[in-house]
């Protein structure tokens, strides 16, 4: 099993350099002039080219390559175009809520999907199995911003339960934090539901055919009993596969909805930064979500064997 | 041979099956798939419940376990009363309630019938949790002591095991256990013992007959095998498309059957005597195989450990028209020799001869030439063919590959077809549209289109019906002399072997322990293992085509040589 962690963790790291090179390239290679922004339409090209040269935009790529990275083993992600403040702060300051944002949608989504998923398979081919499988096409066709404004509209606007935009972190105020963290997450969680309550489904639906969901069967126990414990814990292993690969939806997910809800997370900031042409900022958030997404499906395949002990590194 | 037969004409009526017809859930057209089920069992019986696969015997267990399938079988008529209670008015919860506590089941497959994510001992709690309150201490205590019953060593170790940390005799008694915990007055076993090897088999049967002695449990015991029949019933009912044919006492049934059905399925059970041997034309050897070993395991950069040594210095040779027989228990190896000699694995040593060409070092660019000189048919028909492919594109594969022109390669799919006496329309259809026999005959046809001059025949009769086992053997037989193939014949079945094979070689542990005719292994075995291979062949003394005793001599030979221990 140790070995198995290190020589997963080992695997990671030509991941992130293939990232690195690609995020880098990506940027550099796009049209548009940051420089040219920075200094506004009225600069000269004196002024322009001394802005490129403080920058270290004029050098060769490659140098620009081997500097960026060299920073990065340093912890530094640069500093901002913009706002002149180093990457990893800015960041930082804005991590939090799209953190906790993150943290309760996928709460949510399994919550709401897991049983979901399970009814689905267990009525298989009645109205309820139908109703779930429609909601989860509806819930991947829909994009993610049309669900944000129909349901601040509905909750905010005509029922007035909700507020319709902001943030408040949880440590402050949770009652509020909840309040104003609702919508998004709905928002957020409607298309990570659709997937996971289709791969539950699925994915039982299999196991409901096994033999020892039989024997469960004959041995008396309650369909609770044989759905949650015998049944949903064989079919566990797919269903954390794809909340581990819908990840990425998430990740962009959450670019949207901050926008929408007026959220002050990494989600807005990367909007911001792709419309100034902050060549550092897109970089670090770039390499944070691929990061993260590693790191969480790394988390995920290390859990199998929790789940089924056949499993063994 | 003695039959157990024991009679109950005073015993109680425990389970009474009565009228009982099930149909597929909403189609009130379509043939019934019971029809009219009657049977009784009496308290302490055990009543065997016998014919072929599609007979409907699962059926008439699951009906009474109130298991059906939901929404694809229902029960359309009839009662099935347990002690004056008719199963069949009961509402789930008071069925659930039955359940393990009055009646329970043993299914037939012990490697897929438990949880593979749950410790085994708390799978057998989980029948506590359901019907009766215990403190933890007087549960764990109740589950060690079933397990210490059903004879299973370290119980502690075992109670704390996943399934796929036992062999399939362990789960079995792991199942057995966990339907007689709470000592229900029947158990319905479906054909637990078809999937073990035979020694495992004998262990079984004995386990299943003690407990019941003791708890005075009621059997109703689901087989296809006639030798477990003879070996345990007390009184049988033949099954045969949804109906009950004949019941009587298995004495009775096996010595004057009274319906035809039984008799040609008496008729079609493989004897244990070996066929007459015939001459060997001491023509070269078209395969031979000397010093076959096969290594799996031998760890990687990071981990090292002994390796599982599935072949040992396996040497034997084939010639043409000849039947080898290869027999032994699951894990004795059989296969792992097989899939070495097509080169589906590649074999750690040891050479492989084709005729004159040594094909175990061949890489897989050089080996293809000769890759249609020996051919194989597995053993599940149902999963061997592609299911997506007409009959005719299977059976066409290999011969374009090996560049035949697409009229001729037809044609010869035609001939084949007739070859193994199949309709020549049989060449547009899918395998779905075939039984299990039919598409062993397709797989055979298959096998033979590249013409080869070894084929080999991995368990190829395992999964049929004794009288469909039969007619693929005559079939074996017959292409064997038209066409004088080698046939390396992989079994785990004497029966059968002795059918067919001219010689046999045992193999036990990856290793052969035994290579004879098989008239000298069946008949005079040598070998410790052998001998118990045979003596744990269900029914052994009784020739069930001929309603008779064995005549007395050929059981009584092997019984002397038995040493006593």
């Amino acid at each position: 099993m140790i070995g198995y962690i290190f020589r997963r963790i080992l695997a990671v790291v030509p991941v992130m350099l293939i990232v690195a090179v690609f995020v880098f390239l990506l940027l550099r290679l796009t049209p548009g002039d940051p420089a040219a922004i920075l200094a506004g339409d009225a600069a000269t090209p004196a002024q322009l080219e001394r802005i490129r040269t403080s920058l270290g935009l004029n050098e060769p790529i490659y140098v620009q390559f081997t500097t960026w990275v060299d920073q990065l083993m340093h912890g530094n992600l640069g500093i901002s175009l913009i706002s002149n403040t180093p990457v990893a702060q800015m960041i930082g300051q804005r991590i939090w809520p799209t953190i906790n944002i993150a943290i309760l949608t996928i709460i949510l989504s399994v919550a709401i999907a897991v049983p979901m998923g399970v009814v689905a398979a267990w009525r298989h081919r009645t109205w309820v199995d139908y109703a779930v499988m429609s909601f989860s096409v509806l819930g991947f066709s829909v994009p993610v911003f049309v669900i944000g404004y129909v349901l601040i509209k509905f909750f905010s606007i005509d029922l007035r339960w909700l507020p319709v935009q902001g943030y408040t972190p949880p440590s402050q105020d949770f009652g509020k934090f909840l309040s104003r963290a609702i919508l998004p997450c709905l928002t957020l969680a409607t298309i990570y539901v659709a997937l996971i309550a289709r791969m539950t489904r699925a994915s039982l639906l299999e196991v409901l055919g096994e033999d020892y969901i039989r024997t469960a069967r004959a041995k008396g126990v309650k369909e609770r009993v044989v759905l949650f414990r015998h049944a949903l814990s064989n079919a566990a292993v797919p269903i954390l596969t794809i909340i581990g690969t819908g990840f990425a939806l998430l990740i962009g997910g959450v670019v949207v909805t901050e926008s929408v809800f007026n959220i002050p997370g990494v989600g807005r900031l990367t909007v911001d930064a792709i419309l100034a042409r902050d060549y550092p900022v897109i970089q670090g958030i770039i390499l944070l979500m691929s990061g993260t997404y590693v790191f969480i499906n790394l988390l995920i395949d290390l859990s199998y064997s929790f789940f089924d002990p056949r499993i063994r590194y | 041979m003695e039959f157990k037969s024991r009679d109950f004409a005073g015993a109680p009526t425990l389970l009474s099956i009565e009228n009982l017809s099930v149909r597929l859930a909403g189609n009130r057209d379509a043939r019934p798939i019971l029809d009219d089920v009657s049977l009784t069992i009496r308290s302490g019986e055990t009543a065997c419940l016998v014919g072929e696969s599609g007979s409907g015997k699962s059926v008439t267990s699951l009906a009474t376990m109130g298991l059906l399938p939901k929404g694809v079988l229902e029960v359309s008529g009839g009662r099935i009363v347990l002690q004056d209670k008719n199963l069949l008015d009961l509402g789930p919860q008071a069925m659930r309630d039955m359940r393990a506590s009055h009646l329970s089941m043993v299914f037939q497959e012990p490697m897929t019938a438990l949880n593979p994510v749950i410790r085994v001992g708390a799978q057998i709690e989980e029948v506590l949790d359901a019907h009766v309150r215990l403190p933890k201490h007087e549960k764990r205590r109740r589950v060690l002591d079933i397990l210490d019953q059903v004879h299973l060593p370290e119980v502690e170790r075992i109670y704390a095991s996943y399934p796929h940390q036992l062999s399939g005799g362990q789960r079995q008694r792991i199942m057995i256990a966990m339907a007689l915990i709470l000592e229900p007055q029947l158990l319905i076993a479906d054909e637990p013992t078809t999937a073990l090897d035979v020694t495992t088999q004998k262990q079984i049967l004995s386990l299943i007959a003690e407990l019941q002695e003791k708890h005075g449990t009621a059997v109703l015991f689901i087989t296809h095998d006639m030798g477990v029949v003879a070996e345990i019933a007390d009184t049988v009912h033949v099954m045969k498309h949804g109906r009950i044919v004949e019941q009587a006492s298995s004495g009775d049934l096996l010595r004057t059957p009274r319906e035809d059905y039984t008799r040609s399925l008496l008729r079609a059970v493989p004897s244990l005597v070996p066929r007459p041997p015939r001459a060997d034309a001491g023509s070269e050897p078209v395969l031979q195989v000397e010093g076959l070993m096969k290594y799996y395991g031998r760890g990687g950069w990071f981990v090292s450990r002994e390796p599982t040594k599935a072949a040992r210095d396996v040497s034997f040779a084939i010639s043409r028209g000849r039947t080898l027989g290869i027999v032994g228990e699951s894990g004795s190896g059989k296969s792992t020799v097989a899939r070495c000699i097509m080169r589906l694995i590649d074999p750690t040593d040891g050479s492989i001869k084709v005729g004159d060409t040594e094909i175990s070092t061949l890489s897989r660019q050089k080996l293809r030439p000769h890759r249609r000189h020996i051919q194989i048919v597995f053993q599940d028909p149902f999963r061997s063919l592609n299911p997506r492919w007409t009959i005719g594109q299977s059976l066409m594969e290999g011969p374009l590959n090996f560049g035949q022109a697409r009229g001729e390669a037809m044609a010869r799919a035609r001939e084949l077809l007739a070859l193994v006496g199949l309709p020549e329309d049989a060449i547009d259809r899918y395998p779905h549209q075939f039984s299990g026999g039919q598409r062993q005959r397709i797989a055979i046809a298959r096998a033979i289109a590249m013409e080869p001059d070894v084929l080999v025949a991995d368990e190829a009769v395992s999964a049929l019906d004794v009288s469909v086992q039969a007619q693929v053997l005559d079939l074996l037989d017959e292409l064997q002399r038209k066409l004088g193939i080698a046939i390396l014949f992989i079994t785990h079945d004497l029966r059968v072997a002795a059918q067919i094979c001219d010689e046999v070689v045992v193999m036990q542990k990856g290793r052969i322990v035994e290579h004879d005719t098989a008239a000298n292994v069946l008949g005079n075995p040598r070998n410790a293992y052998t001998r118990s291979l045979i003596e744990a062949a269900p029914g052994r003394g009784w020739d069930f085509a001929n309603f008779r005793a064995l005549p007395s001599a050929s059981v009584e030979k092997t019984d002397l040589q038995v040493p006593t221990e």
